[in-house]
């Protein structure tokens, strides 16, 4: 697997289908770790961070995860390959932005990415698509289990596992589910969803997580407590009632806007699927609001002859990396709108049967 | 109500210290706040409510004196960037990070999931496997290519079993 054929894909986490995905798009779970007997990396000196490295490193070769890992040296990148990960969601903008020894072992299929030398040593992180937390959860605590097998992580009798943010500390785990809620936005009640969060003592961001605008109507919910609960009441609490109430809203305001406001909701549809097929300039904001659009026609069947995969796999294939990968060249902004455009016509054409 | 210190002016500025366990109240006028050494600021931020909150909990001379022996870490240098310095602060940063987490955590101070070796892959060929790797890359180091191409065979058979 090279980045170059990584950016020709989909991914695991934007593929079609899973549990409840017409609104939720994908679950991630992360857990983060420290090797035992070295600083946190605040504190690490580049000999510490290349040691640290080193010994992750050896022990994600040496672990039989039942597929294979690539290795991506994160640090001797060129930034257009860390630009292109950051987009694939595979390391954090943090990680990519970072100096000194780093770097990230992705499962050839894309269902996790272990970045090390992040703010933690370690961070594994598990994707799956749709709501299908039990399965990531599985393949997360392989993957640690295996990993402690060989190295020690920080453990601490009171606080559990140790983390450079005392934030993070205990379980080290966040759980994530990427929700697509276009109707809550149209009808201006996010409001209802924020309020549930809060009281649930969850955090609300958008697509590319902390600090970033909810581009394509696209919200990441996620736990902020990780102490004092064990990892299956806080997935379970995902299970039962975070993930199936936002869900619920969602449904419920897509059901309101087809019954009371059918006009409003096809003109805005149509409207995106026009633009989207006509556009010569695009940029990658006016494209993610437009295919949020269409994704949310084709998913209520106002469009019926759009395959969803195409749209999906759009929501990767627009951004600025993936575009530039695909064309092999560095391109400027305004080359990149219009190349954007041509992808995009080009990408529905070939996704459109001739049957409206 | 008046001023404890002037006995004159309205007591607006109302301080509640602990000292040794016993709590005490002071209302006093701005002014004898501000000659007590207290001041009083027209907007606070929140953080500087926290900030002065933990600083009267513990006394500042205290708190500016923590210092991890492992790492260097100050208690004043982890409040300003948020992180810690290695897993030691935890404990030499005591009860005042416990506060913190405490509040962080929705009152939680004790884990409860997953601890170390609770669920252990018992796997002696991922042992072997690591052990390799390290004498494959310091034989590498060490240009020592004929014993780099025996590991690499044996690795190689390893994974093929």
């Amino acid at each position: 697997m090279t980045l170059d054929e990584l950016a020709r894909s989909t991914g695991e986490w934007l593929a079609t289908g899973g549990p409840l995905s017409d609104v939720v798009i994908s679950s991630r779970i992360r857990l983060a770790r420290n090797v035992a007997d070295q600083p946190f990396l605040s504190r690490a000196s580049r000999e510490q961070r290349t040691e640290i490295e080193r010994t992750l490193f050896e022990a994600v070769a040496a672990c039989n995860f039942g597929q294979s890992t690539f290795y991506i040296d994160v640090d001797k990148s060129d930034p257009l390959d860390r630009q292109l990960l950051v987009e694939r969601h595979l390391i954090s903008r943090q990680h990519a932005d970072a100096e000194g020894s780093r770097g990230v072992a992705i499962a050839s299929s894309e269902t996790f990415a272990l970045m090390i030398n992040e703010e933690d040593h370690l961070r594994i992180q598990v994707m799956r698509r749709g709501l299908n937390l039990d399965e990531a959860w599985e393949e997360t605590t392989r993957v640690d289990s295996a990993l402690e097998s060989l190295v020690d992580f920080a453990y601490h009798q009171r606080y559990g596992y140790l983390t450079a943010c005392p934030t993070n500390v205990g379980t080290g785990l966040r759980v994530s589910v990427m929700l697509h809620l276009p109707a809550l936005k149209l009808t201006g009640e996010m409001e209802k969803v924020f309020r549930a969060a809060k009281d649930m003592r969850l955090a609300v961001r958008g697509l590319f997580g902390e600090g970033t605008d909810a581009l394509g109507d696209f919200f990441q919910v996620s736990n902020q407590v990780t102490l004092g609960e064990n990892e299956e009441d806080i997935l379970s609490a995902f299970k039962a009632n975070v993930i199936p109430s936002v869900v619920k809203y969602e449904q419920e305001a897509r059901r309101v806007l087809q019954k009371d406001q059918l006009a409003i909701l096809d003109d805005k549809i149509w409207r995106a699927f026009g633009l989207l097929q006509n556009a010569r300039t695009m940029s990658t904001e006016e494209a993610l609001y437009l295919l949020s659009h269409l994704r949310m026609g084709v998913v209520l069947k106002r469009v019926q002859n759009v395959n969803l995969d195409a749209i999906n796999e759009l929501f990767l294939a627009i951004q600025s990396a993936h575009l530039q990968k695909r064309q092999g060249t560095k391109l400027d902004g305004e080359h990149r709108s219009i190349l954007r455009a041509q992808l995009i016509r080009d990408c529905l054409a070939r996704a459109t049967t001739n049957k409206n | 109500m008046v001023c404890q210190r002037c006995k004159k002016q309205t007591a607006t500025v109302h301080l509640t210290d602990l000292v040794k366990g016993e709590k005490r109240e002071k209302h006093l006028c701005e002014q004898c706040a501000a000659h007590e050494g207290v001041t009083v600021k027209q907007h606070i931020s929140i953080n500087d409510v926290l900030n002065s909150f933990l600083m009267s909990q513990t006394g500042v001379q205290q708190l500016a004196q923590l210092k991890c022996p492992d790492c260097g870490m100050s208690f004043v240098e982890f409040r300003s960037q948020g992180l810690l310095g290695c897993p030691r602060d935890y404990d030499v940063f005591g009860e005042v990070l416990n506060g913190m987490i405490e509040r962080a955590q929705d009152g939680h101070t004790q884990h409860a999931g997953k601890a170390p070796g609770q669920s252990k892959v018992v796997d002696p060929r991922q042992q072997k496997r690591l052990r390799l790797h390290r004498e494959l890359r310091e034989a590498i180091e060490n240009e020592k290519y004929e014993l780099a191409a025996q590991l690499r065979d044996q690795l190689a058979e390893l994974d093929a079993q």
